[in-house]
């Protein structure tokens, strides 16, 4: 071959090697999802758009969650917990009351944030852009957005006072409402319904461990903590207590199950504290007399 | 008068014809009824070890069993949901709840059908807390602790669907929302038997569920006077 066409040919396949990804991946198969008109995202001054939202996904989310959006990417075969469907519309961290749609800025947080014990990684690395518009792509899964508002936000009061009555009011509701049944009488994810318990597509999957760290699948703060049993974990056994308990039960619950927790919290300082002089007086967590 | 009335004669008797045609409550009076039965054999029931729940466990002197297939004497099965799956009109849907309660660890009824719009509560009854998670997919899915004591839980389907139930903290519960589009629907008794009442003369897809063997239509015809029968029979193996 001459020089002259060997150098064509080189720089050819150099041209061709050089073509990104995404050029590449428009190439494959369309997904099912049909982009309705104006489907944006919402989150602060941010605009985020499906078409740019798209080159993201099959670039950084495809793997997992699917050409279609199912949570049946190629890789999830091997990861535990599967990758969210987002075609059922349903999500575990959100804002509003259980069985609504998530806000914008919840699904944006959950990107950014990731799902700690899994294998979905925080994306906040990505520019905040790149992550609102992959918000909006990812809304276009499911048709339940075109005709139904996301869920109104919960309204979460203003935390109450950190204070060992409080710490002992959460404890009587952990024992009052159950929760030691699933996440056991010390919050070890050990309580006795905890083996049998099943997601929403018959997996198996186990509850918090409060034992393990400080974080949770949706959030780090105690205001987050507030909205998981509030709002419920959708998609998992965990429910709403959003009709069970006034917001200020609801705070003492929070100060309790941090003292769960191997972290040196306000409540768990406060607690480990008072503790010593007082633990004969505490009724143990668990089935009671009645046996209940 | 050079007008033609033979038209507007006609016009008239259409109208008149239409609406004696249409189903006004207590005129109409026609019924389809039947019996649900099964060839072959029929999956064992189990009894249910409710230990890990003992204030359940101590108001069934006799383990309950599952209800997943629930058999009558003559072969036949109870449970089974007959509705008018084509031919009807929509109705308005009812004002009154239908009433779900967790009792003793299990769902009365165990399928709770009603239509779509009506409105639904749900009442715990036992001294243990349950969380009710009905798992729609065509509906929202939600979940909802109930704690001893609550007040009942008040929901409404949208969209007609069959919707599995569950308590995640009692994982041996399981019942059925059977939310329908048609006013007309009836469920199978414990002799497998079953009445559709209220319906217009005329030709109708009657369809059987059932949450284990499935779906069945048939076209049945209500006579002017009197009713129909529409038997079903379910062909079933025992796993």
């Amino acid at each position: 071959m001459s020089r002259i066409r060997l150098m064509v040919c080189a720089a050819g396949f150099g041209l061709l090697l050089s073509v990104p990804a995404g050029v590449l991946a428009q190439a494959a198969p369309q997904t099912a999802a049909q982009m309705p008109t104006g489907a944006v995202s919402h989150i602060g001054n941010l605009t985020g758009h499906p078409d740019a939202g798209r080159r993201q996904y099959l670039r950084y989310c495809v793997g997992c969650h699917g050409q279609d959006g199912d949570g049946t990417g190629e890789n999830a075969q091997w990861i535990e917990p599967k990758p969210r469907d987002f075609t059922a519309a349903v999500f575990k961290c959100r804002s509003t009351p259980t069985g609504t749609l998530p806000t914008d800025e919840d699904l944006f947080h959950s990107v950014s944030r990731g799902f700690v014990t899994t294998n979905m990684p925080p994306w906040a690395p990505l520019p905040a852009q790149a992550r609102a518009d992959v918000v909006a792509y990812i809304k276009a899964f499911s048709p339940r957005w075109q005709s139904e508002q996301p869920g109104t936000p919960i309204s979460v009061p203003a935390e109450t006072p950190v204070t060992t009555a409080s710490i002992l009011h959460g404890r009587e509701l952990f024992q009052k409402m159950e929760c030691w049944k699933c996440h056991g009488p010390a919050g070890h994810g050990d309580g006795p319904s905890a083996s049998t318990l099943t997601d929403s597509k018959d997996n198996p999957i186990r509850p918090y461990n409060f034992s393990t760290g400080s974080r949770f699948k949706c959030g780090v703060t105690n205001a987050d903590l507030y909205r998981i049993f509030m709002t419920g974990v959708d998609g998992t056994p965990m429910p709403s207590f959003a009709d069970n308990l006034k917001p200020e039960e609801a705070w003492d619950l929070v100060h309790f199950l941090r003292t769960l927790q191997p972290i040196q919290s306000p409540e768990a300082t406060l607690w480990h504290a008072w503790l010593p002089a007082h633990a004969g007086e505490l009724r143990p967590i668990g089935p009671d007399a009645a046996g209940q | 008068m050079h007008t033609n009335l033979l038209p507007l004669l006609a016009v008239a008797a259409l109208g008149a014809g239409v609406t004696a045609a249409l189903p006004t409550g207590h005129a109409v009076a026609g019924t389809i009824s039947g019996t649900i039965t099964f060839t072959g054999t029929p999956p064992k029931m189990r009894p249910i070890d409710m230990a890990k729940e003992p204030t359940c466990a101590a108001q069934h002197a006799t383990p309950v069993m599952n209800e997943n297939v629930v058999t009558g004497t003559g072969n036949t099965i109870k449970n089974v949901v007959v509705y008018i799956s084509a031919g009807d009109h929509p109705g308005a849907p009812p004002t009154t709840a239908v009433r779900y309660d967790q009792k003793g660890c299990e769902y009365l009824p165990h399928v709770a059908v009603m239509q779509a719009g009506q409105p639904l509560e749900i009442y715990n009854d036992d001294k243990t807390s349950h969380n009710i998670h009905p798992l729609a997919k065509l509906n929202p899915e939600w979940n909802k602790s109930q704690p001893p004591g609550s007040p009942p839980l008040n929901a409404t389907y949208a969209k007609p669907e069959f919707i599995p139930v569950k308590c995640n903290i009692h994982p041996w519960m399981h019942g059925y929302f059977a939310v329908m589009a048609t006013p007309h629907y009836a469920i199978s008794d414990a002799d497998g038997k079953f009445t559709i009442s209220g319906l217009a003369p005329g030709t109708y897809t009657v369809t059987a569920w059932h949450e284990r063997f499935g779906t069945q239509s048939q076209q049945v015809t209500v006579p002017a006077s009197g009713g129909a029968t529409s038997d079903f029979a379910y062909k079933v193996t025992p796993y």
